[in-house]
């Protein structure tokens, strides 16, 4: 009885002091990280879209941290998707196809003389990137534009086209070499084709 | 004309990885004749087996993941793989202790990892450690070397190999062939000094001779492939200085209890592994720094549990263990990139 | 200081060097047609200063550089600019970008130039201008614009000049045959550079399988007053680098993402010293460089003095190319070269070398094995790092990991790849990895961008939503008091307001109503305190502040019935009426609004509400009659300046309106037509759909051909009268604009005297609005 006794408060005490060591350790070497929000604000595109249902990356952002879904970002796309799901350590989802689908990147660009100079799009747009006045035509500073196809809806006389952004010599991307074959068990399908080609 | 489109360079060096593999098959040709020389036909009966098992797990393997058979078994490392088992287990040990240990090197070693290059640990060594834990009677029993066998080449003929491997045998034949090694005599002492085993056992007084002679076989081949350019020098270098200089401080403190630092570097697996088993690419250190700790770790490892471990021989065992390491090392003795003060020390804002 | 280090790993791939240095260099044929890139050279694509028609002369500044580092582009030759427009270029995305095409005519006429002379003499400002003026890049392959490397500020101190000699790619002789034949002018330009960088040193690094260059160089030292090292450095792959060559030379290491200048080293390439060499001393631009054509393809490999923007297919054929032989073209060398899909891409500043060669000498790479981490890659490495990490790292998309393994101090020179025994594409993957990473900080770097402007705007409006509402207080106070003397005015009797005819000085007028008030918010001041402190004489004070009140009433009204007197007429009268039409105007509209509402309701006293709004009317039309009347007699050329609608006008306007809507509806139908086609999925429903989305599209056609017709005809019209209608329509549209505005802010309008405010902007803003539709309408 009272080896048990002894084995019960010897591991009493040891856990006393772990517990406390343990305490002591995480607040003495506590890491100051940036709030999750601003670290999930700094994956989001801000595009400034709305198109997750929230008025701004931001917001969408505190929405993230209370417990959103990851996937409603269609101008991430499944990038940002997957940069999320890393921060957050949840696992990554297909983008959510009802807030709209992940296109080329695109600016904005305004047929000048179909423009009527009604400002609307000025409102609209969230990052200030078009310039012009009431009755002067208007144009898009195509560097600023997010292309986030906010000031297409407003434009009474649908001047506005988004333009796909063209891969120029300065922003072409080298591809990614052809997969050699070795990977495990993901890649069934491409086996045989490698086969072919081998052979 | 069709022209393409490719990355530079749009040349390259005459060499493959066959080609690197065909040079270490090439450079244990010393270590396999001296080893046949000394212990029989054994070894060869055991090399063909073992490469004949190899070839056909690896083609089963590749043929369920799905992978072209040519492709991958032209690479040679199965056949590397195989005959560096081969010459580490005893020569007369039952065929299906090598079948177990070649299945267990490229199926589970090697291929369930994904392949070449992707095995984390050296697949001779885990199938040998794994023999050695589960059949530690067949894996001490070797083959006596003739030396040992009195007056003339009294080695057991191919067709009596054959039956032993086998399994047609009675065991208290084959037990004339067989002894204790070198490492083994020295290990199970029964109190006696260092001097008083040399003076009595026949293992050693006549047989050390013939594990001296099969290790500077290694030795050769080793400084064909380094002369080669197939490894650098760093880490078979680094691991005999290690064991030799681990061996003379204790031999030098006590020479009655420990043995002297030549039958270290003569006697087992030593050679075998410093320039076979140690410079495998694919499971060890990167770096010229790396591979100088990943030497020397072996080297110190190699001697702790052959002094005071269970086991006799040990390369399995420490190389395994820094297979470990490996990685870990890496991130650590990344070499000094030019232009930059210092080398880089593991990854820089991760905490 | 003729010692020479050594940099770590390298390779020694066969050469193949002897083919194109056997004969001497020759002249490029010339092309049908120049093709000349605005971007030869790393920095900002030059700006074109030429049309398509113009005739250039040879050497003639056709585009001129935009930013710092840039460089200008010269004519090579005399012709007329065919074309401005987008071309292949070199580059290994195979992409196009802007050109310039000259048609030669075969004169070669030159524009005016002569050299500088003693150019010593200049001041170094001008020096770099004139080389900067002449288009000189460098000319070993990466083109950076030559002036900047040679504009350093004055305290920057060079110790070093080095003239990268090395030519190490294998194959490339163009560099080798220059300095065989012209060791004069690089010397030259060296001297120049000198005189520009005064460096302490000067260093000639080339590799030692040049022995006739060396010798060549040496001599032509002779008559050199400089102190120049000609320093042979073993042959080895990648000594040309610059970085590698600078540790060759000096055992200085460049310091990871700096340039050479940051250590007072300054690298030129050899090609570049005899560019400016002509520049200066003979005043020619860069408009021609040497080329090496070889490849096992070609029957006559050589090196060819060759102008810019000549397509490769002209040195080709130059040199007998065996086209069935050919199997890939490389541009530069063959361990960092790019290979191009295209003959017709032209020869640019820094294309030293073009390799046409045989499927057997430049074989496809086998499909690449498994890395076997055999470290040969590692042992390669000229920039010490780890490649075969590297490339598992890019491989698994860790790009941190990759950038924390100086994936970026990789020079892509290919020894890696090179030696790799399991013919990994390394170089491949780095690049692959470079631009992922690139991308990523570009992007990162833009979402940043982003978001400062979108909070920038974010806090824009909110300081204007603020000051609004700061200016919305401010006029609500005043039309309070406004409201309050209109009060005031009305309790008055007309009859009481002796000031209109007596004509009273409304000055003194002011002043008293000023005083008045003072008085009386001085007494409400403290009636107020003593209402909160109820103090007992509370009635007192009361009675104190009725009379302030009444007294300032009084000031006041005798103001404002002094004050419109002398201006008097009709115009004032004019105003009234306009007034009070739109009051009434205003009071009809509020009572059919609440007559509707109460008839949607199904109220009771609608009757009576009807009757109301029929009274307004009446009032609301003799108001404007009134008004009418009265703008009729008091401005009769202002009503006979408007112009008059045209007798045919109206019809087509009910015309054009009808179809612009007929139009917009069809629109609407073809869309939703098309959507539902796109998302119908029955075979059945769908031929119908299309059917329909046919049939619509047809009569939109139509609708939008009948619109057009009407709008051209509209504005035909309207130009007759001289009326922009354009600018008609987007008044209208503005005014509307400001009606919707000013109803919505009515809406929301909490106090009345805000509402009365707002009730009277909305009326002008009708007025306005009205008065424009109505000659719109005229044309419409």
């Amino acid at each position: 009885m009272s080896t048990i006794l002894t084995a019960i408060i010897v591991l009493f005490v040891l856990a006393v002091l772990f517990g406390a060591l343990l305490g002591f350790a995480s607040v003495r070497f506590r890491v100051e990280g940036n709030p999750i929000v601003d670290q999930i604000d700094a994956i989001l595109p801000q595009t400034q879209c709305g198109q997750c249902g929230y008025p701004g990356c931001r917001p969408y952002a505190e929405a993230i941290a209370n417990g959103d879904a990851i996937n409603k970002c269609p101008p991430g796309g499944q990038s940002t998707i997957e940069a999320l799901a890393d921060l957050l350590d949840v696992e990554a989802v297909p983008l959510d196809a009802e807030h709209g689908e992940e296109k080329p990147k695109s600016v904005a660009f305004i047929r000048e003389d179909e423009c009527i100079g009604c400002t609307k799009c000025i409102q609209a747009c969230p990052v200030d990137a078009i310039l012009g006045a009431a009755k002067q035509m208007h144009t898009v500073i195509a560097s600023e534009c997010t292309g986030c196809d906010l000031c297409v809806e407003p434009c009474p006389v649908d001047c506005i086209d988004m333009i796909p952004i063209e891969t120029t010599p300065n922003t072409w991307k080298w591809p990614e070499p052809p997969s050699p074959m070795q990977l495990i068990a993901t890649d069934r399908g491409r086996g045989v084709a490698a086969s072919e080609s081998v052979s | 004309m069709a022209l393409i489109h490719l990355s530079s360079p749009h040349v390259s060096k005459a060499n493959s990885t066959a080609d690197v593999m065909r040079l270490v098959l090439i450079a244990t040709l010393p270590g396999i004749l001296a080893m046949t020389v000394f212990f029989g036909w054994g070894t060869l009966v055991q090399i063909a087996l073992a490469s004949v098992l190899a070839l056909g797990f690896e083609a089963a393997i590749l043929k369920l993941r799905k992978r072209p058979l040519g492709f991958f078994l032209k690479d040679g490392s199965a056949l590397v793989t195989a005959v560096l088992l081969a010459v580490a287990i005893p020569p007369f040990s039952s065929w299906w202790v090598t079948a177990t240990g070649i299945f267990f090197a490229i199926v589970i070693a090697k291929q369930l990892y994904g392949g070449l290059g992707n095995n984390p640990f050296n697949p001779a060594m885990v199938a040998y450690a794994l023999l050695l834990v589960s059949f530690p009677v067949e894996m001490t029993r070797w083959t006596s070397p003739i030396t040992q066998n009195g007056e003339g080449w009294q080695v057991a003929g191919l067709l009596e190999t054959l039956q032993v491997i086998f399994g047609s045998v009675e065991a208290t034949w084959y037990d004339s062939f067989t002894g204790a090694t070198p490492l083994d005599v020295l290990k199970h002492r029964a109190g006696q000094t260092t001097e008083e085993i040399w003076r009595q056992s026949d293992v050693l007084i006549n047989g050390v001779a013939a594990w001296y002679a099969v290790s500077a076989a290694w030795f050769m081949g080793g400084i064909f492939l380094l002369s080669r350019k197939i490894f650098t020098w760093h880490a078979p270098l680094s691991m005999l200085i290690a064991l030799f200089l681990m061996a003379s401080m204790f031999y030098g403190f006590d020479p009655d209890n420990y043995v002297s630092p030549v039958v270290h570097l003569g006697v087992g697996a030593t050679m075998l592994g410093a320039f076979f088993i140690v410079t495998d690419p694919v499971s060890s250190a990167t770096s010229n720094r790396g591979k100088v700790i990943y030497g020397a770790a072996i080297g110190v490892l190699i001697y702790i549990i052959r002094t005071w471990g269970n086991y006799p021989d040990a390369v399995a065992f420490s190389v395994l263990l820094l297979n470990l390491c490996a990685p870990f090392i890496d991130q650590y003795t990344q070499p000094r990139t030019y232009g930059h003060k210092r080398a880089n020390r593991g990854m820089k804002g991760k905490s | 200081m003729s010692k020479v280090f050594a940099f770590h790993g390298g390779v020694h791939p066969p050469e193949n060097k002897k083919q194109s240095s056997r004969a001497p260099i020759g002249k490029a044929p010339l092309p049908a047609r120049l093709v000349l890139p605005m971007q030869q050279h790393i920095g900002g694509p030059a700006d074109p200063l030429v049309k398509v028609g113009d005739r250039v002369l040879k050497g003639q500044l056709i585009a001129e550089p935009i930013g710092r580092i840039s460089a200008s582009i010269h004519a090579p030759t005399s012709g007329i600019v065919v074309d401005i427009a987008a071309y292949p270029i070199p580059h290994a995305s195979g992409l196009s970008a802007e050109c310039i095409v000259i048609e030669p005519d075969g004169e070669e006429q030159w524009v005016e130039h002569q050299g500088l002379g003693d150019y010593k003499a200049l001041n170094r400002q001008e020096l770099i201008e004139h080389i900067r003026r002449s288009g000189i890049a460098g000319m070993g392959g990466a083109g950076f614009p030559t002036d900047v490397k040679l504009h350093l500020s004055e305290d920057h101190i060079v110790n070093t000049l080095i003239i990268n000699a090395a030519e190490c790619e294998p194959y490339i002789t163009a560099d080798d045959m220059l300095m065989r034949e012209r060791a004069h002018e690089v010397i030259g330009g060296i001297e120049v550079i000198a005189h520009l960088l005064r460096p302490s040193h000067i260093l000639i690094g080339i590799e030692d399988n040049k022995p006739n260059a060396i010798h060549a160089l040496q001599s032509a030292l002779k008559h050199c007053d400089l102190n120049i090292d000609v320093i042979v450095v073993p042959t080895k792959y990648p000594s040309g680098g610059e970085r590698q060559l600078i540790k060759l030379l000096t055992d200085i290491e460049v310091p990871s993402g700096r340039i050479p200048a940051d250590i007072g080293i300054v690298c030129q390439n050899v090609g570049t010293t005899s560019a400016v060499y002509r520049a200066v001393h003979r005043g020619e631009p860069l408009i021609s460089r040497i080329v090496t054509v070889t490849g096992d393809a070609v029957r006559h490999p050589q090196n060819l003095e060759t102008l810019l923007g000549t397509p490769f297919s002209t040195l080709l054929e130059a040199c007998d190319l065996r086209p069935e032989a050919l199997a890939r073209l490389v541009l530069g060398g063959p361990m960092m070269g790019v290979t191009v899909d295209n003959d017709r891409i032209p020869v640019i500043k820094t294309t030293n070398c073009l390799i046409a060669a045989t499927e057997q000498e430049m074989p496809p790479a086998p499909p690449a094995q498994a890395c076997i981490r055999c470290g040969m890659c590692e042992q390669a490495c000229p920039a010490d790092l780890l490649p075969q990490q590297l490339y598992w790292f890019s491989k698994g998309r860790e790009f941190d990991k990759a950038k924390n393994h100086n994936l970026f101090d990789c020079i892509e020179c290919g020894a890696c790849a090179y030696v790799c025994p399991s013919n990994i594409p390394l170089v491949q993957y780095y690049r692959f990895a470079k631009s992922e990473i690139r991308t990523e900080e570009r992007e990162q770097q833009k979402a940043d961008h982003a978001r400062e402007r979108f909070e920038a705007r974010q806090a824009r409006l909110e300081r204007e939503a603020a000051e609004k509402e700061a200016k919305r207080k401010a006029r609500a106070a005043e039309a309070a008091k406004a409201q309050e003397q209109r009060k005031a005015q009305a309790e008055q009797p007309a009859s009481e307001a002796p000031a209109a005819s007596a004509s009273p000085d409304i000055k003194q007028l002011k002043t008293a109503a000023a005083v008045a008030r003072t008085k009386l918010k001085k007494a409400q001041k403290a009636y107020d305190e003593g209402a909160a402190a109820s103090v007992d004489n509370l009635a007192e004070l009361e009675a104190a502040l009725n009379d302030a009140r009444q007294k300032a009433e009084a000031a006041e009204q005798a103001l404002s019935a002094g004050s419109p007197a002398p201006s008097g007429g009709g115009d004032d009268q004019l105003k009234q009426l306009k007034v009070a039409a739109a009051v009434a105007r205003t009071k009809l509209k509020k009572a059919q609004d609440a007559l509707k509402s109460a008839e949607d309701k199904g109220l009771d006293g609608i009757d009576k509400l009807r009757a109301t709004v029929e009274t307004l009317e009446q009032k609301a039309s003799e108001a404007q009659q009134a008004f009418d009347a009265a703008q009729k007699t008091s401005a009769p050329a202002a009503v006979e300046n408007a112009p008059q609608p045209e007798p045919n006008s109206p019809e087509s306007g009910i015309d054009a309106k009808a179809l612009k809507q007929q139009v917009s509806i069809m629109r609407t139908k073809l869309k939703k037509s098309q959507t539902a086609l796109d998302s119908c999925e029955d075979a059945e429903e769908k031929a119908r759909l299309e059917q329909e989305v046919a049939d619509l599209k047809q009569r939109f056609d139509q609708a939008t051909a009948a619109f057009e017709k009407a709008e051209q005809a509209q504005i035909e019209a309207a130009a007759k009268d001289g009326v922009d209608l354009k600018q008609l329509r987007i008044d209208a549209a503005m005014a509307r604009a400001a009606v919707t505005k000013s109803e919505r802010a009515l809406s929301k309008a909490e106090s009345d005297d805000e509402r009365s405010t707002i009730e009277q902007d909305l009326v002008a803003a009708r007025e306005k609005a009205e008065t424009l539709n109505q000659t719109l309408s005229q044309y419409e």
